[in-house]
């Protein structure tokens, strides 16, 4: 696989041969596809490696290739603060079951992004510590980013809480 | 008669009872602006633990732009950060034209750099002007909002529009800026200059201002990576990070502009990283003006037929032309089949547009990264062990804007 003359992807090929799928650098961003299996062990190497040392999550989110196999792919942007560096992460998710190990143990900003993953996708994140909805309510039926979701479908009524 | 019964001996020698309340604070709460709810739990006044709630201005903005044109789009960037609408404009409109590799004509940079400047002071005076008036302090809430009105009058008239602008395109901007603009604009800036001194001169060293302010919702670098808070909260804790310096785009690389930081990291820090960004954002938006009085009369849009909308007069008198304005219209630019990132420096912190094309001319996906959220996130942690006022100046100056957050 070609690291693009990134030292980032060429550490990371070199490290984990296996758990990367793909790369690509198109339009400037370096990129590396990876097996979901793997994503807490890819995610650990690039944070403490001295060589990567992203230790900013900047972004999570997913993106659903209805009518693809697998269905999901979780995006993830990193940022190294010190090194002034991006590099995105992807990984393919299926639909059944639609769950990734989450990567709240490595940094705290996943928790929040994790949550609204699951609200707008309904990815479950494993060993999440709170995976509640983050920005619809718990009486919401679906997942509102899921290309199989009207933009027009209505919402049950629900009365307050108590 | 009667003698009060007597209390018996250990009951007295006993601590007093406390237990942990939690108290529902919002999500419609005088002292917050944003729609937002807190869960606060609470020992005495003290703040044990808390559990922000958002989501109630949620508007379903990303799912709304799969379903229309890129173009279409733009407008409900506007609603995002609606205090600097025009960053969220050329966040996303930057975004596209990344994917459409396109470079923009260099007086449209100059002009985005000069909107989205003015755009950042107004961000700046309504987070100084709300957390004093949240704090019971009303006259430095006037300066502040009178400098804001001042900067709305500048949007104005560039283009029509004080809050929600809709000035940026893709590739390019609706128009140049009209005569007159120069002038008025240098005649404006002594005077938003003065307000914001005026508005120092009233809190910065207001002595409840700083009590409430100083050693309160302290965070630390380590925890401001770790969450990945950007912004001024990031500059707060000494971390220069400023992405039109990092990671320079449009013209930042060519003007004069410092990066304020900070050093402990609570709001007094972030006050002052505030205040001074806005005197830098002014120091720009001069050398915008010098620079743009300079090289009147270049293009403002770039000269690509995917995404130029043809003179009308051609449209009305040549029949290729015509065609090409039927089709941009209807249909607006199709974008070739990819994905990008690209951030920018809104007044919240990192503002980035994960879009993804399938080739056709609808968004196959816009995601927004809002500083806002990802900055409110960390919120527990800057409170927990603080009094429950500390909460507003905390919240405050984190500045969370409800329609970026909840999107």
């Amino acid at each position: 696989m070609d690291d693009h003359g990134s030292p980032v992807l060429r550490a990371l090929l070199a490290a984990m041969p296996n758990a990367v799928l793909d790369t690509h650098a198109r339009l400037g961003d370096e990129t590396a596809i990876v097996d979901a299996a793997k994503i807490v062990e890819v995610m650990r190497f690039l944070r403490d490696t001295p060589e990567t040392e992203f230790d900013m999550l900047t972004d999570v989110t997913a993106v659903d290739y209805l009518g693809e196999q697998p269905r999901f792919e979780m995006v993830y942007h990193l940022y190294s603060v010190y090194r002034n560096r991006r590099l995105r992460v992807k990984a393919r998710v299926p639909e059944e079951p639609a769950e990734i190990d989450t990567l709240t143990e490595l940094w705290s900003s996943a928790n929040w992004m994790e949550r609204e993953v699951w609200d707008m996708y309904g990815i479950r994140f494993k060993g999440h510590p709170d995976l509640r909805r983050l920005l619809l309510y718990e009486e919401f039926e679906g997942h509102p980013l899921r290309k199989d979701y009207p933009k027009e479908r209505r919402q049950p009524l629900v009365g307050p809480r108590n | 008669m009667a003698t009060a019964p007597q209390a018996p001996e250990d009951d007295l020698e006993r601590d007093l009872h406390t237990e942990h309340q939690i108290l529902n604070m919002g999500p419609s709460h005088p002292a917050t602006h944003g729609t937002v709810k807190f869960l606060v739990e609470l020992d005495g006044e003290t703040i044990v633990d808390l559990d922000v709630q958002v989501g109630y201005l949620h508007r379903g903005f990303e799912k709304e732009c799969e379903s229309g044109s890129w173009y279409q789009a733009i407008p409900y960037t506007d609603r995002l950060a609606y205090t600097s609408a025009i960053l969220c404009n050329v966040g996303f409109c930057m975004a596209v034209e990344k994917l459409l590799e396109l470079e923009t004509p260099e007086r449209c940079q100059w002009l985005r750099v000069l909107s989205g400047e003015i755009a950042r002071v107004s961000d700046h005076l309504t987070r100084c002007g709300a957390a004093a008036l949240e704090l019971q302090a009303m006259t430095p809430f006037l300066y502040g909002i009178e400098a804001r009105e001042l900067t709305y009058d500048l949007m104005e008239l560039l283009c029509g529009a004080r809050v929600t602008a809709n000035y940026i395109r893709i590739g390019g901007v609706k128009h140049d800026m009209p005569p007159g603009f120069p002038e008025a604009a240098r005649e404006m800036i002594p005077k938003i200059r003065g307000l914001i001194t005026d508005f120092g001169a009233v809190v910065t060293q207001n002595r409840i201002f700083v009590d409430r302010l100083k050693g309160t919702g302290v965070i630390s670098k380590k925890d401001c990576i770790d969450y990945a808070v950007t912004g001024p909260i990031l500059r707060s804790v000494g971390v220069p990070y400023d992405i039109r310096k990092d990671q320079p785009y449009l013209v930042y690389d060519q003007v004069d502009f410092d990066v304020p930081i900070g050093e402990v990291g609570d709001n007094y820090d972030r006050y002052l990283v505030v205040v001074e960004e806005m005197h830098q954002s002014l120091r720009i938006v001069e050398q915008c003006l010098d620079r743009l009085q300079k090289t009147a009369s270049e293009p403002v849009n770039v000269d690509d037929p995917r995404v130029r909308w043809p003179a009308k007069g051609r449209v009305f008198n040549r029949m290729e032309e015509l065609i090409q304005q039927f089709k941009s219209v209807t249909e607006g630019p199709r974008v070739p089949a990819g994905e990008a990132y690209f951030a920018i420096e809104a007044a919240n912190g990192e503002l980035g547009f994960y879009l993804v094309s399938d080739g056709s001319a609808v968004p196959y996906k816009v995601r927004c990264r809002p500083p806002s959220l990802i900055n409110v996130a960390p919120l527990p942690i800057m409170v927990r062990g603080d009094m429950l006022p500390d909460i507003i100046p905390t919240f405050d100056f984190i500045n969370m804007i409800g329609g970026e957050c909840d999107r």
